[in-house]
Order: C-alpha cells, then sequence, then structure tokens
C-alpha cells in the first residue's frame, strides 16, 4: 500500500497520507523509547538487586517514563550565556532527525514497511552517520569542555566504527546479493545470516554497540570521566531530544540486527503458523536484552584501547570476514 | 590553519569520580594531561584544632569524620594513642571486640572501594553488589555501636558497648557468606578483559618511589613491600592471629586491586579466629579515671588502617585535653604522588589512577 | 599503675632466677662434658659467660592456640631436646617448671617473643659456648594465644642466621602443657627446632603460657633482662633501660662520629610512644642530620612517615617520624626553632612525601620551609589570615 503510494502522482493528499504516517510511527517510536527505557531500568535493576521504578503506574512502573518525560517537558530551558546560540538549538535536531529517517526503510515484516527502497542497507547507514554531526555541534556549541571532549570522543568513535560496520555487513551482501532489506531476508528462508556470517554478525554486534554509544563504548558520555560528555549543558527537552535519538537508534539498530542477521520476521522451522511480526518482535526483543545485558556487565573501555581495537581488530577481522564469505560463495553457492 | 591550544580543565571539586569535593586542574593537550595540579582543603574542618580544647573520649566521634568509610580505624588510632601514654592495659574482650569492628570495617571499606573503582572504571553493577554485602557489615555495626558510619564506638581503655546477644554469631556466619560473594566478585571483574586493559600498568609507580613518596597500605604493597603494621608492629592483638600480608610486584592499578581484594579475604581470616577465640565473658572497659588525662610528653603511634598507616600524634601538657594532637592521614599522603602519576595519561587514566590511590576526602582534609 | 610495676618487678626477678639456673646448668652440663671432673672450669666458664650472656639468643615461643596437629610435632621436639641434654639439670628444670607456672596469659608470652626477636636484630657476638637449657612447662588453659608472634619470632632468627661460628647450644626451652582447649601452637616449635639445628644454634625459650592467670611474669622478663647489652650478667631490678636503647646509642654514635659531637641537641627514649628512639636535633643541623638518616648506610631511613609541627608558644617544634625498611626500625627526629621567625628547611628534595605536610605545617602554623618547591598554604587557600594552629590565634573576622 505504500509502495503504490510511493510510485503515484504526488499531490497534497500523498503528503498528507505520509505525514500521517509518520506522526503515527513517531508515537509508535515513543511508545517503544518509553517501555524501552522502563524496560532497560527494570532490567537493570533486576540484575543489580535493585527493584527499578515501581511507584508511577503499578507494580511495573509503567508510567514512569511518561512521568519523566512530562518533567523534562515542563523543565526550564536553560542556554548557557556563552553558548554558540544557533547551533546550540540546531545540534538536538540534527542527532534526532536521522534517527527518525532510518525507521523508513526497516521492515519490520513482509509488508509492513515505509519504503522498499533498493539501497536499503546503504541507506540506513549513511543516514544514521549524520547523528554524528548533531553529537559534535552539540558538544562544540555548549562551549563547555567536558563537552567538547566528548563531542570530539563521539566523533572519532563513529567514524572509526562506522568501518567495521560497513564491512561486516558486506558478507551478508554477498551471500544475499542485494542492499535491499527485503531481499536480504528473503535470503535467509535457507538458513539465518548468524549461522552462515558469524564473525560477521559479532563484529557487527560490537561495533553496532560502538555505534550506538552504550556501554561498554559511551565513551562521549561517560558520565565518571566527562561529567555526561556532549550534552552535559543541555536540559529539558533539548536534552530529551538526545536521549529520544539514543533511544531511537537503539531502537533501529536492534531492529537491523534482527533484519540482517537473524532472518527479520522469518520463523523457526515448524512454527510457521506464529505471525511474522511476533517473530520479529520477539527477536528484537532478545537483540535489546542483549544490549541491556552488556551494559549492565561491562565496564568502560578507554578512548585510546577503543580506537585500538576498531582499527587493529575488528577493521581486520572484517576485511577477512569478507573473503573468507567471497571465497566459500565461489566455491559453495554459484 | 590549524591552531592547537593547551586547555585548562578543572575536574571537581564537583565531579562523579573525585570521589568527594577533591578538585584537580588539568593542562590537556587533547585528552593528554600536560600537567596536573590538585587543590585540597574543600573539607578541612580544623579537627586538630577543635581537638585541642575537648577531652579526648569527646574527639572520638570527631574522627569518626576523617576516614567516614572506615571510622572504626579512626576511633582506634587516638584511643591507641592515649592507652600507649597512660599505659593502660584494655581488657581482653574489648580487644576482641575492637578488632573485630575494625577488620569488619576494613572489609566495608575495601567494599566500597571495589564498588566505587568499578564505578569509576564504567560498570555499574559491581557498585550494587558491594553495597549488598556493606549493607551486612554496616548493620551488623550498627547493631555494635549504634551508629551505621560514625560509629564514635571505641573508648580510651575499651569499647563503649558489648556485643549484643546473638552477634558473634552474625559475624561467624557473615564469613563463609562473604567468601562466597568474593568469588563471584572475581568472576564478574578480575578476568574481564576490559577491565584487565583498563588497569594494568596504569598509574605504575617502583617500590623506591612509592617508599620515597611515603605510600602505605596497599598502595606500598603493590610493589612488592610486605609491611602491615598489623603483621610488623603489632598493636591491639594481631600478633594472636594467623593471617598474611598480601603482596604484589606491579606497582600499577592492578596489582593494588589484587592487593586489596586478597586484603578482604585475610580480615576474614582474622575475624574467623576472632570468633573462635572470642572471650565469653569479661569486661569491655578498663578502669580508666572519670576524667582522662594522659601524662606529661608526647607520643606517635601508627595503625593501619585499610587505605593504610594511619597515625595519631598527640603532645601532652598533663591536663584533660591534648595539647595538639595530629593525625598521620594517610589518604593526604597518599594522594602526594597524584600528579606525577598523571603526567602523560589521558582523562580516561586519571579516573583510573585516582582510584586505585583509594583517597577519602575527609582524610585528606582533615 | 602501681600495681603493675611491682608486677613488672615481679617478672625481673622471676627471671633473673630462670637465667641464673640456666647458666648454672649450662655450666654444669659443660662439667659433664669435660667428664666432670674439673670443676675450676666451671668456674671459669661461669665467670667467663658473664661477657656473653646478654649475647645469647633467647627464642621464645608461646604456643598457643593452633592446631591440634601440632601438639605431635611439640612432642617430637621436647624429646629431642630431652635427649640432648636433661639429665644434667634436673633441678633447674624444677626451678624452671616452678616458674614457668607462674607464666601467664599468652599474650604476655608474645610480648617476650617480640622482645627476644628485637634482642636478636640488635647483633650478636659469636662464639658463646654456653648451654643454656631452661625447659618451662606450664599450663596453659584455654585460648592460648599468640602462635603467630611465634612463629615470625623464631622464622626471622633463623632467616638472619645470625653470628657465624656460633657454637653455643642455648637452648632455652619453656614449654608449657596445654590444658584444657590448649591447641599447642607447636609447629612453630618444630619450625624453629629444625631450623635451629640447622644453624648450629639451637637457642630456644618456649613459652607456653598458662592462659588467663594475670600474671605474665617469667617469660617477659626474661626477655627484657636477657636483651640488655650492657655487660652485667644479671639484670638489675632498678631501671631498666628500654629494649631501643641500643639503637638509640647506635644512631648517637653513628651520628656524632660522622657529623660531629655538637648536632644533636639531645637523644632519648621517648616512653610514652612505644619506646621510639628520639633524636633532638640542632636548628642549625637539622637538615644535615635528616639528609644523614637517609643516606647513612647503617641507618637508611628511606621512609618518612610523618612530619609536622607544634606551637609549644616558647618555640616551635617539628616532629618528624622516620622508618626504615630496611632495619625495620623507626626514629623520631625533632628540632626546636623561633616561634618569631619559624624558618626551617625543608625535607622535601630529601623525601618526596614530605611535599604536602609541610605544606600543611606552613598553612596551620605558619612554619616556613626553606627549599621547598611550591610552599603554599594547601587547606585553606591563599587568602587566610592567620595561622589556626599557633596557640595565640584569633579568628580573623572582616565584620568584627
Amino acid at each position: 500500500m505504500i509502495e503504490d503510494l510511493l510510485y503515484s502522482s504526488p499531490g497534497w493528499t500523498n503528503v498528507g497520507i505520509f505525514f500521517l504516517l509518520g506522526a503515527a510511527l513517531l508515537m509508535v517510536v515513543l511508545g517503544f523509547v518509553t517501555y524501552a527505557i522502563l524496560a532497560e531500568r527494570k532490567v537493570m535493576g533486576f540484575m543489580q538487586l535493585r527493584h527499578g521504578p515501581n511507584q508511577v503506574g503499578g507494580r511495573w512502573g509503567l508510567l514512569q517514563t511518561v512521568a519523566d518525560v512530562l518533567k523534562l517537558l515542563l523543565k526550564e530551558d536553560t542556554i548557557p550565556k556563552l553558548a554558540d546560540r544557533p547551533l546550540f538549538i540546531l545540534a538536538p535536531i540534527i542527532a534526532f532527525a536521522p534517527a527518525f529517517m532510518v525507521l523508513a526503510t526497516i521492515p519490520f515484516t513482509d509488508r509492513f514497511q515505509f519504503a522498499d527502497i533498493g539501497v536499503g542497507l546503504l541507506y540506513y547507514i549513511a543516514i544514521s552517520g549524520l547523528t554524528t554531526i548533531g553529537i559534535v555541534t552539540g558538544g562544540w556549541a555548549s562551549n563547555n569542555k567536558y563537552a567538547l571532549l566528548g563531542g570530539m570522543r563521539a566523533a572519532a568513535q563513529m567514524v572509526s566504527y562506522e568501518i567495521p560496520l560497513v564491512m561486516s555487513v558486506v558478507g551478508v551482501i554477498l551471500l544475499a546479493g542485494s542492499l535491499n532489506l527485503n531481499e536480504i531476508v528473503e535470503a535467509q528462508r535457507s538458513g539465518w545470516f548468524i549461522i552462515l556470517q558469524p564473525i560477521g554478525f559479532i563484529v557487527f554486534l560490537i561495533a553496532s554497540v560502538a555505534e550506538l554509544n552504550r556501554a561498554p563504548f559511551d565513551l562521549p558520555e561517560a558520565e565518571s570521566e566527562l561529567v555526561a560528555g556532549f550534552h552535559v549543558e543541555y536540559s529539558g527537552f533539548r536534552w530529551a531530544f538526545f536521549m529520544l535519538a539514543e533511544y531511537v537508534y537503539f531502537f533501529a539498530m536492534a531492529s537491523l540486527t534482527t533484519v540482517l542477521f537473524l532472518g527479520g520476521w522469518l520463523p523457526l522451522p515448524f512454527l510457521g503458523f506464529i505471525p511474522g511480526a511476533v517473530w520479529f518482535a520477539l527477536k528484537f526483543s532478545l537483540v535489546i536484552f542483549i544490549l541491556i545485558w552488556f551494559r549492565v556487565t561491562f565496564p568502560r573501555i578507554r578512548a585510546d584501547q577503543l580506537m585500538e581495537f576498531g582499527w587493529k581488530v575488528l577493521l581486520p577481522v572484517a576485511l577477512a570476514n569478507i573473503f573468507i564469505t567471497a571465497i566459500v560463495k565461489q566455491l559453495f553457492f554459484m | 590553519m590549524i591552531r592547537t591550544e593547551e586547555m585548562l580543565l578543572n575536574v571537581g571539586p564537583q565531579h562523579p569520580s573525585t570521589h568527594g569535593v577533591f578538585r584537580i586542574v588539568l593542562k590537556i593537550d587533547g585528552e593528554i594531561i600536560k600537567e596536573a595540579t590538585p587543590v585540597i582543603g574543600y573539607l578541612h574542618r580544623g579537627t586538630e584544632k577543635i581537638a585541642e580544647d575537648l577531652q579526648y573520649t569527646q574527639i572520638i566521634p570527631y574522627t569518626d569524620r576523617m576516614d567516614y568509610i572506615s571510622a572504626m580505624t579512626n576511633n582506634y588510632v587516638i584511643c591507641h594513642a592515649v592507652e600507649t601514654m597512660m599505659g593502660l592495659e584494655v581488657p581482653e574482650r574489648a580487644e576482641y571486640l575492637r578488632v573485630m569492628a575494625m577488620e569488619l570495617n576494613r572489609v566495608a571499606s575495601h567494599l566500597v572501594w571495589w564498588g566505587t573503582y568499578l564505578l569509576d572504571i564504567g560498570a555499574v553493577s559491581p557498585f550494587l553488589y558491594a553495597f549488598r554485602e556493606r549493607e551486612m557489615i554496616v548493620n551488623m555495626l550498627n547493631e555494635l555501636s549504634g551508629a551505621r558510619l560514625t560509629f564514635n564506638y571505641m573508648r580510651v581503655g575499651g569499647v563503649k558497648w558489648d556485643a549484643p546477644e546473638g552477634w558473634i554469631e552474625k559475624v561467624a556466619e557473615f564469613i563463609p557468606y562473604m567468601r562466597e560473594q568474593l568469588k563471584g566478585y572475581h568472576q564478574l571483574v578480575t578476568g574481564n578483559e576490559i577491565f584487565m586493559n583498563r588497569v594494568k600498568g596504569v598509574g605504575r609507580y617502583t617500590k623506591a618511589e612509592a617508599i620515597n613518596y611515603s605510600l602505605s597500605g596497599p598502595n606500598l604493597r603493590c610493589t612488592g613491600v610486605k609491611w602491615d603494621l598489623r603483621k610488623n608492629e603489632p598493636y591491639s592483638i594481631y600478633d594472636r592471629f594467623d593471617f598474611d600480608v598480601p603482596v604484589s610486584d606491579g606497582g600499577d592499578a592492578w596489582a593494588r586491586y589484587q592487593v586489596r581484594m586478597a586484603e578482604i579475604e585475610e580480615s576474614l581470616k582474622i575475624l574467623e579466629q576472632a570468633v573462635e577465640q572470642f572471650p565469653k565473658e569479661g569486661a569491655i572497659l578498663a578502669k580508666v579515671p572519670k576524667i582522662i588525662k594522659a601524662p606529661k610528653g608526647e607520643a606517635f603511634v601508627r595503625i593501619e588502617s585499610p587505605r593504610g598507616e594511619i597515625g595519631c600524634y598527640i603532645a601532652s601538657d598533663g591536663k584533660k585535653e591534648p595539647y595538639r594532637l595530629k593525625f598521620r592521614r594517610p589518604s593526604f599522603y597518599n594522594l602526594q604522588i597524584l600528579p606525577k602519576l598523571l603526567k602523560g595519561e589521558n582523562i580516561a587514566n586519571l579516573i583510573a589512577i585516582l582510584g586505585a590511590i583509594d583517597i577519602v576526602l575527609g582524610e585528606v582534609d582533615g | 599503675m602501681g600495681g603493675e610495676k611491682d608486677l613488672e618487678q615481679l617478672k625481673r626477678e622471676a627471671a633473673a632466677k630462670a637465667k641464673e639456673a640456666a647458666k648454672k646448668r649450662q655450666a654444669e652440663k659443660a662439667a659433664a662434658e669435660a667428664g666432670g671432673t674439673r670443676e675450676p672450669v666451671k668456674e671459669e666458664s661461669e665467670k667467663a659467660t658473664p661477657a656473653n650472656e646478654e649475647d645469647d639468643l633467647a627464642k621464645k615461643k608461646a604456643a598457643a592456640v593452633a592446631k591440634a596437629k601440632a601438639a605431635a610435632a611439640a612432642k617430637k621436639a621436647a624429646m629431642q631436646q630431652g635427649a640432648e641434654g636433661e639429665a644434667p639439670g634436673n633441678e633447674e628444670d624444677d626451678l624452671a617448671k616452678k616458674k614457668a607456672a607462674a607464666v601467664a596469659k599468652a599474650k604476655a608470652a608474645a610480648a617476650a617473643k617480640k622482645a627476644a626477636m628485637q634482642q636478636d636484630t640488635a647483633g650478636e657476638a659469636p662464639g658463646n659456648e654456653e648451654d643454656d637449657l631452661a625447659k618451662k612447662k606450664a599450663a596453659a588453659v584455654a585460648k592460648a594465644k599468640a602462635a603467630a608472634a611465634a612463629k615470625k619470632a623464631a622464622m626471622q632468627q633463623d632467616a638472619e642466621g645470625e653470628a657465624p661460628g656460633n657454637e653455643e647450644d642455648d637452648l632455652a626451652k619453656k614449654k608449657a602443657a596445654a590444658v584444657a582447649k590448649a591447641k599447642a601452637a607447636a609447629a612453630a616449635k618444630a619450625k624453629a627446632a629444625a631450623g635451629g639445628a640447622g644453624a648450629g644454634d639451637d637457642e630456644k625459650a618456649k613459652a607456653i603460657a598458662a592462659a588467663k592467670a594475670k600474671a605474665a611474669a617469667a617469660a617477659k622478663a626474661k626477655a627484657a633482662g636477657s636483651a640488655k647489652t650492657g655487660g652485667d650478667a644479671e639484670p638489675d631490678e632498678t631501671a631498666k633501660p628500654s629494649i631501643n636503647q641500643p639503637f638509640l646509642d647506635k644512631y648517637t654514635k653513628v651520628i656524632e662520629k660522622h657529623l660531629g659531637e655538637g648536632v644533636l641537641e639531645e637523644s632519648y627514649i621517648n616512653k610514652l610512644s612505644k619506646d621510639v628512639p628520639t633524636l633532638v636535633a640542632k636548628r642549625d643541623s637539622y637538615f644535615k642530620v635528616a639528609e644523614f638518616l637517609k643516606y647513612n648506610e647503617q641507618l637508611s631511613f628511606d621512609y618518612l612517615s610523618e612530619i609536622h609541627g607544634t606551637d609549644f608558644e616558647t618555640h616551635m617544634e617539628v616532629y618528624v617520624h622516620f622508618y626504615s625498611y630496611k632495619n625495620s626500625q623507626s626514629v623520631a627526629l625533632k628540632v626546636k626553632i623561633n616561634r618569631d621567625q619559624p624558618e626551617i628547611e625543608s625535607l622535601q628534595p630529601l623525601w618526596e612525601g614530605a611535599n604536602w605536610p609541610e605544606c600543611e605545617a606552613y598553612d596551620l602554623l605558619g612554619i616556613k620551609f626553606t627549599g621547598h618547591p611550591n610552599l603554599n598554604r594547601i587547606m585553606l587557600g591563599e587568602d587566610w589570615v592567620g595561622h589556626p594552629m599557633r596557640k595565640d590565634y584569633e579568628p580573623y573576622d572582616v565584620e568584627v
């Protein structure tokens, strides 16, 4: 249905429909973010001998995040006197917009997708890189040394880890023979790429955590070192935007992992009666859980070690994976 | 044209990882520290000055507030100094209570260190695990002294309160439990690759440097100096216990980590023996005069606190107040080496090095 | 306090008696060895001994708690000892036994050990031939402790392997049969026995003490007595010099030898402060003395434990506490300085550890340390008026 709209002649109706769809997705995403944060806090709580939120919204604290967002909305909007005002205001938007844009190409099921474009994977990776600009801008515009350091760290980290991330999916692309995410999922009917591309998966998982700025790669906002890193001067809703961007990426990256390596909406053998959406949700939740688990378990890596690890370990491994995949494909799949 | 310049970065006095109101002014080039200047004194309360107007017993609560993570050893050092001057013999039961309180506090202190150090390094969970066990210790000490942090438990000549019913059993139960948890700690953290990378070779100094900079406690033992006042200059009844002095020879944060973790086990060993030997009855306070007066003269005693060598100097003119009271505060001495260690390190290592020294700001500032 | 002094007296007396007995026994043994014919030898050796007496190593072990398995080892050790020279000294044994009954609380034994240990480190003269066997058996009730200290003492002694060429077979064993719970810490004993046999000197004083009995008695006193290096065989009852006296003598001797007579104002043992040898340097020679304390090989006080100032109203005083990891010894160095113009050389160039404490002393007392690289008001800040730890300090308040 969306496909038809994409190819129909432009008009105000189309714009309206797309706007409504976009708003609907935003609502879905916000809903997800709300409960992803809650889930994260709950899971972390259980792993850390705590209860997590359990006051607002019943025993499970179901409305805790809603209350938090409300609080953020009501908070005074502070901009430091010596900050670069236009950039300071612009930065959260630059950071958030690409996070939302990448969601367009993700196929949640075989039918539920906004834009089935041929280079979906490339689009995702290209657009997601833009967020870095928002972070660096925010860090620079704050006119704060911690923020600057955080922004610089973010830039270095994003650039370094984008490369192994891309390289690790090349194996997938080779096997699937397409950059289209739908086709990648379809190509996994015979076997998920996590089995065919184990090395690629591991590299991708690590690089994606780094891309997400989550522990153990949360250097840009390393609270024990840089206080809060790039968003140290942000408060209220501007800060919420950074937070939102982070969790939307969390959502997007988990979805992408599911699509690329876990067979997207495809069911396990003999369990085909369960709808694809449920499968997707299950796999997606698993990835989310693993990322939270990482955060609870690992200490933070150091900046120079991060760079070293990215360039000296992940990249060569990813490159080797490409070669091996190419050879394997040449020998067995042609 | 690219222009680079050095940046002045104020870390603290309000910063998550300076463990209080410690401030350090960094001259950084990118993230590399060119020069570090510690600034202290934000928590200076003039304990020593106040003490000049107080009777000895009244000073004890003030010592709680110096090294507030391990207040028992502070309590002990002042009592010990006065007892040494007076030549007081402390009843056996009191000695056992003191030793148990101090060792429990030592375990608690090292747990706090372990938790906060990993928090500094970016792992949140260990902090909460450590505080679970610490909570048990704090509760035990609470039962003993009526306070959770500022115990004010010891008195010149003994202790203030006897162990309540069932307290010894609680301590006895705690020991094997803590041992079990320690295993878990090691599984979670000790072998972790990221953690090892963060601490190995970080903040390294040699034995000679450690001695020259007057480091003490785990900061000294991590360079291979087998030196523990409990063992080498036994005070109280420490000569009755069979325990080891853990050392390591790396001289880096990793060695300090190992030493402290091993010290928890040694403290548990002492506790175990103390529980076994604990006299069933007896006085908990020696016969001391109502108003304690140290004889004219001066004394300097030193004991082993979790952070190192805590000392107490008393100059007395025979009155009920000390003429001059001076504490050798281990954190204050240990912190001196920091600017040297920081040169050329990056900011992430600043946190790892500072944390590994294990300072308590109340003690640094006195 | 008075009561305690009496106690000490008693202890010393007991020790003296024990010592005498031991000496007698030893002489007797020598005589026995000579075939029992040469009486004069006995006399002679008795006369000769005083000089060496104080040198004899007295290892005392306070056997205490510890595991039951150790008991076996203890027995073995005892038997060995018995085989070696039990016959010639029965009366003495009895005497010793009686004495040891008075020996009390294990902690007393521990103290003895400590003392003995210290004495050992003082350096003994080789060439003793005495054969001091004094076995003491005391009943040890209950939870006697201090095995650890005993072990340490024994180990240290063995490790040091002191005095080459010793032929002395100085066995002074005090054995306490452990009643009740007493799990004798005899493992230590066995260890020492093994080590001692190897080294050729076999002096042991095993004091296994009766617990809970209050009188500390013989062992302690004996240790104290034997610790004396004065040259008189009998421990004198009146003024007991501190066990640290020899160290103090050594320090002052070495300092005066190298730096001249007048550098020290005073030197004494500070009895209130765990008998730490205390040197009071003259204002002008303070730095020299400190430097010497650090770099002289015999002294090598490489660790500055504490430095602070005190305002004594008539003068200022800087108190420094040093420790030598090489020699395991402490010393306190003091210097009196003019109160109106408190200035003294900084020790920071010698010990980095003096850096901040000197700043603190400057901040709180106004003592200027010359040669300090960065003397600042570390606690209060540069704009603080006055030096609070001075006795005449008045808080400055703008509004008053």
